[in-house]
């Protein structure tokens, strides 16, 4: 099931062949494998993100490898150069299997 | 949206999912008998430089708090002051955690500028460590000390 993200571009007035900074937030609970259940006294599966890509119009500007060390809900900020309007598309994966995409515009 | 609106909704947000993370893990955690893999700071980093020396310096700019109250919520950011193209990638280590590995970044000419901010668990107090890959093969790093109230890792 997709996480819910949310994805901020600042500042937010910007020119072409500006930098602008890319905060993003993904919920997700980033469990790392090593919580004990109380009850079972089993862990609790690891479910973490384990990739982001960015996407800047067709080209993969960025990717990144994230493991369980990175907080809960992890939050990623980043650059870009604002060399062209096109959407940027980022797309988070974890362990199990799940993709959540997020588009922002980048106008310039 | 400004910044405050951001961080504001991203923290009431965050609250909501852990409350509901906490009942629904009652029921549905998936549990399983051994822990996650370890990954040590020396297994970490061999991954990455392959063996080759790591140069500590000012060039990697490493912020992180002297004193984290909470671990499981510790903010870094790194820049590397080089032109972009000249960096490839920005790897972040926890030089005690079971997995000291905790992320990587690779970029391109489009990122514009070599930066990462992000929020990392610490379980202990401990160094965090940059390391910054450039394009023509060595590594540089900065590392900073983190004094850790209350552990991150469970």
């Amino acid at each position: 099931m997709p996480k819910s993200a949310m994805v901020k571009i600042s500042p937010k007035e910007y020119k072409k062949d500006d930098l602008i900074r890319i905060d993003s937030v993904i919920m997700h609970p980033m469990e790392t494998g090593l919580m004990k259940d109380k009850e079972s006294g089993k862990y609790i599966a690891a479910e973490h993100i384990t990739s982001v890509e960015v996407f800047y119009g067709d080209d993969k500007i960025t990717t990144m490898e994230v493991s369980g060390s990175v907080s809960a809900n992890p939050f990623i900020s980043f650059y870009v150069k604002a060399t062209k309007s096109a959407p940027l598309k980022i797309v988070w994966k974890d362990n199990k299997g799940d993709v959540t995409e997020k588009v922002v515009d980048i106008k310039v | 949206m400004d910044r405050r609106t951001f961080l504001k909704t991203a923290a009431v947000t965050t609250a909501g999912i852990s409350l509901s993370g906490v009942v629904y893990g009652g029921f549905a955690a998936e549990l399983i008998d051994n822990p996650s893999p370890k990954k040590s700071y020396t297994d970490a980093l061999k991954e990455i430089t392959q063996d080759k020396s790591v140069k500590d310096s000012d060039k990697v700019k490493l912020v992180a708090p002297e004193i984290a109250e909470n671990g499981a919520v510790v903010p870094i950011t790194v820049e590397v002051e080089l032109p972009v193209e000249q960096v490839k990638a920005i790897h972040v280590l926890t030089e005690k955690n079971h997995n000291a590995r905790t992320m990587s970044i690779y970029f391109t000419p489009a990122n514009g500028k070599a930066y990462l901010s992000t929020r990392v668990r610490l379980a202990e107090t401990m160094n965090v460590v940059a390391v910054a890959e450039l394009a023509d093969g060595s590594f540089i790093k900065a590392q900073k000390l983190v004094k850790v109230t209350v552990g991150g890792c469970g």
